[in-house]
């Protein structure tokens, strides 16, 4: 009952206070966001608009349409007239249609134009589209990375209260500075994704062999949320886009860091690492990367998606289990890893090839950074 | 219209006894009744996908189906909804009254009429079927995009390509066969001009239909070759172009679009006309307002695609196009409204359908002309927002019109008026629970909720929930309409041959006895 009583509570609320305040145009949790950019701003006026246009539209002719229904009903006595045409009714509405929609074109060709402009940046981000993560390159600098979800699945599945960016979170937020222009080029690795942050009015779709281009210039600094918008696959939902954008010198020392941190894993590569070093790093980047497919506890969601808790290739074929996660597999939901470093992905074949009592049930091999690297230097030659 | 009434006598010949008659049937009436029984159950089959959709949306989180059935969940209701449950209904229509209102004593080609209606079964047999196979049904939405619907599909891809291009063969026979009727089995004296607009808008559907499923055939081949003869169409790893899948498929789905609306158009306007005690306001304009949408149709398709990263001249062109399709469309509500307009109104079941659907309709025509616009479609484009656009048209807009065409002509099938207070009970909670269910959908899509989506932000959750609402008691009043329907067959008041008062100045079914006998117009009437 409880709930019955907060549920109509809610309704009420909606449609006496929220709605109101949506129709009239302000800020609202229910209405296009006005963004931060000038073209989001602009777009909102131009939806605002339109939806003015509409509504005007709707109470006249609806206004004629149940004035007449009143007016006009036999239980009044109402008696029918004879016409069925008017020439001129029908030129002039006609007319009049045309000349509204004239009215509404002109502005859209405006904004349209000024969004649509795909000239160089002051910085240049390559954007690619996975199943199901963002990658993010940026061309200037040597920096590239993978974006995650960082929701737990324990707030999906409501073993744990969800948080205030339930799904809309991730483990690392593409960085920007304000006030420069930003070209997003964006493309998709495997199937068709869009990338789309509402606060800047950007939303393109990320196609296998092709790069569509994006702009912003965002002038305030911020966290901006968005998510993928075409139909990906199972994790469609679990893909969100999060920005940081930041001041300029902030901005700065984030690259320089980031630039270092790429130095220092490189050198990871080539150090000795124990088997608990590579379980320990290979189960954080399991439980990252791995277990929306194949699960916690290794055992896969079949047919789709193979158990590795007992499969041979994680059992014995070290080989093919470097092979599978470097290139993919063809025509199925696997795909390449390859983008990681040598260190990730050594560690989470071992991790995956000691988890589950694998270790016992298997020839136990663990892959080292080395194998990887050498295998990179084989597929190369 | 004043015609002669034939008083031959059909008792001898009536239908043939037990499952045969509907087997074998090659009866207009039979067959039509065939086709809304089909499409009566697939309503609810896709109404259940529907209603799983909306309960695993209730609340954020995933509680009670995992993503992968929900993908194969929204893939399935959308396919089901648009071939399974418009289409064969409208085609229904067309085979109860078309004849019936040209004076034609059945379709021109009755044997292809039986065999366009049986395969139909057959493929939604086979497509309803893939999702017990262990893989799971096609998950990969009812646009089904290559390459997610090719290289990353479920094996049971292939049934769904055979069943897309049985229903297309269907289609094509039927619309071939109506095409014949009209131009060759009108009576005399019933010029192009003089037809009913249910005709009309048929003629134009047809047109529309043989044009446009060849293209859906061809589309589903290519994806078949790449799937398993190593073509490269639409992978960009062979050379190919996973853009030209969207070119194409859209160059079907936007006058599909219309094929699912125009006969609706025709029903509405009969109805409009009948309780207005007024003949339809400016018929012609009516006919040229359906020929240049079914024209404009084949060139506004790419709106479907304004993010797909399309030249400027192309984002332009496609959204004028598109934007013009507002006129005719326009023209119609006014032509409409017109006829209400000084008439002699009353309020029976099919005219509060039709006047809701003039109602919602434009609702949907007018988010259509938001969506037009390019880049105010940045932000609407697969969000919610285009959910409730697309729901408006069809559902208050193609099923309201079904709806509203059962009722109207149902007394003339059953020979028996349906129960008038039930009629009247099942619309307003048809139309209380359509808009609840619908209409949020507007505002969760501007906020920025995606369509597609299993789970969703905290933001989101309160509109939801209502739209959840909504959606099963929506679901739960169709019950209501069966239960109308059986009863109306089984007993009530005897209909008079016009039905509705005045109805007999209006069209050719309406100077037959009701029910209709079996056979009708074994003598073509004369129309002056």
């Amino acid at each position: 009952m409880a709930y019955l009583r907060k549920f109509s509570f809610k309704f009420f609320q909606i449609i006496f206070l929220t709605l109101p305040a949506t129709l009239l145009g302000e800020e609202s949790d229910y209405n296009m966001p006005f963004g931060v950019t000038e073209v989001s701003g602009e777009i909102f006026d131009l939806h605002m608009l339109i939806f003015w246009v509409c509504v005007w539209i709707g109470v006249v002719v609806f206004g004629i349409m149940f004035w007449s229904l009143w007016k006009y009903r036999k239980s009044k006595g109402a008696v029918a007239a004879d016409f069925d045409d008017h020439f001129w009714l029908e030129i002039g509405w006609t007319v009049a249609a045309t000349l509204i929609l004239v009215v509404i074109a002109i502005p859209s060709t405006t904004v349209m134009v000024k969004a649509y402009d795909d000239a160089e940046g002051d910085i240049n981000i390559m954007v690619t589209g996975h199943q199901w993560k963002w990658h993010y390159k940026y061309l200037e600098d040597d920096i590239s990375f993978f974006s995650n979800l960082s929701t737990d699945q324990e707030q999906i599945y409501g073993q744990m209260p969800k948080g205030e960016f339930y799904l809309k979170e991730v483990d690392e937020p593409l960085v920007i500075p304000i006030n420069k222009r930003i070209r997003f080029l964006i493309t998709g690795n495997d199937v068709i994704h869009s990338w789309w942050v509402p606060d800047f009015a950007v939303k393109q779709d990320a196609i296998p062999g092709f790069i569509n281009t994006a702009w912003t210039n965002v002038p305030e600094p911020g966290i901006y949320r968005g998510n993928c918008t075409e139909l990906c696959g199972i994790r469609h939902a679990f893909m969100p886009v999060v920005v940081r954008a930041v001041e300029q010198e902030e901005y700065d020392a984030w690259v320089v860091e980031r630039v270092m941190l790429a130095e220092q894993e490189k050198l990871l590569t080539s150090k000795e690492w124990t088997t608990e070093e590579l379980f320990e790093r290979g189960e954080t980047f399991y439980q990252t990367n791995c277990v929306a497919c194949h699960q916690v506890n290794g055992q896969g969601i079949p047919p789709v998606f193979p158990a590795l808790a007992g499969s041979q290739i994680v059992l014995n074929d070290a080989p093919r289990q470097i092979e599978i996660l470097m290139e993919g597999v063809q025509g199925a939901a696997m795909a390449s890893y390859a983008g990681y470093s040598e260190v990730d992905i050594a560690a989470v074949i071992t991790y995956t090839r000691q988890a589950w009592s694998n270790d016992e049930n298997g020839d136990g091999v663990i892959v080292t950074p080395q194998d990887i690297v050498a295998y990179k230097n084989k597929t190369e030659l | 219209m004043s015609t002669v009434v034939e008083t031959h006598d059909h008792g001898h010949h009536g239908p043939a006894k037990g499952l045969t008659r509907w087997l074998f049937t090659t009866n207009h009436k039979d067959i039509g009744t065939l086709y809304l029984w089909f499409s009566c159950l697939m309503l609810f089959i896709g109404g259940s996908m529907a209603m799983v959709i909306r309960a695993e949306l209730f609340q954020p989180g995933l509680q009670i189906v995992e993503p992968e059935f929900f993908n194969q969940m929204t893939t399935n209701h959308g396919l089901i909804m648009v071939f399974g449950v418009i289409m064969p209904a409208f085609v229904g229509l067309a085979n109860w009254m078309l004849p019936m209102q040209i004076g034609a004593p059945d379709m021109a080609l009755p044997r292809l009429n039986n065999l366009s209606f049986w395969l139909l079964p057959m493929a939604f047999g086979i497509l309803i079927s893939t999702l017990f196979m262990p893989e799971g049904g096609p998950n990969f939405g009812w646009t089904f995009y290559a390459p997610l619907s090719t290289t990353y599909a479920p094996s049971t891809v292939n049934f769904f390509i055979f069943s897309v291009h049985i229903m297309g063969i269907s289609s094509i026979l039927g619309s071939i066969n109506i095409i014949t009727t009209i131009f060759n089995m009108r009576a005399p004296g019933m010029t192009l001009m003089k037809m009913p607009l249910f005709v009309w808008s048929w003629l134009i559907t047809a047109y529309l239909l043989i044009a446009v499923m060849p293209v859906l055939a061809g589309v589903v081949t290519m994806m078949l070759m790449d799937i398993n003869f190593g073509t490269s169409f639409f992978n960009a790893g062979g050379g190919g172009d996973p853009v030209l899948f969207q070119h194409v498929f859209w160059f079907f789905g936007h006058p599909e679009v219309y094929i699912m609306i125009l006969p609706a158009f025709g029903i509405a306007s009969h109805i409009i006309e009948t309780f207005s005690r007024k003949p339809i306001f400016g018929y012609t304009s009516m006919v040229y307002a359906m020929s240049s949408i079914a024209i404009l149709s084949f060139v506004v398709w790419a709106h479907h695609m304004f993010t797909v990263g399309m030249p400027l001249a192309g984002e332009l062109f496609f959204m004028y196009s598109t934007m013009l399709i507002a006129i005719p469309t326009g023209v119609k509500v006014f032509n409409w409204i017109a006829t209400m307009y000084r008439g002699s109104i009353t309020f029976e079941t099919p005219m509060l359908f039709a006047i809701a659907f003039v109602a919602l309709f434009t609702i949907g025509g007018f988010s259509g002309l938001m969506l037009a616009i390019v880049p105010a479609d940045f932000q609407y484009h697969d969000t919610y927002f285009v959910v409730a656009h697309f729901h408006y048209v069809l559902v208050p807009g193609a099923l309201f019109g079904i709806i509203a065409g059962v009722y109207y002509w149902l007394p003339k099938w059953t020979g028996n008026m349906y129960d008038e207070t039930l009629g009247q009970l099942h619309f307003w909670l048809t139309f209380f629970s359509v808009n609840i269910t619908f209409f949020p959908m507007h505002f969760v899509g501007l906020a920025g909720m995606p369509r597609r989506y299993p789970d969703y932000a905290l933001q989101f959750a309160d509109f939801n929930m209502i739209i959840s609402v909504g959606a099963f008691l929506f679901g739960i009043t169709q019950l209501l309409l069966v239960f109308i329907v059986i009863k109306s067959i089984r007993a009530g008041k005897k209909a008079k041959p016009e039905v509705w008062e005045g109805a007999g100045e209006l069209g050719l079914e309406w100077t037959l006895e009701s029910p209709a006998p079996y056979h009708t117009f074994t003598v073509q009437p004369q129309v002056k």
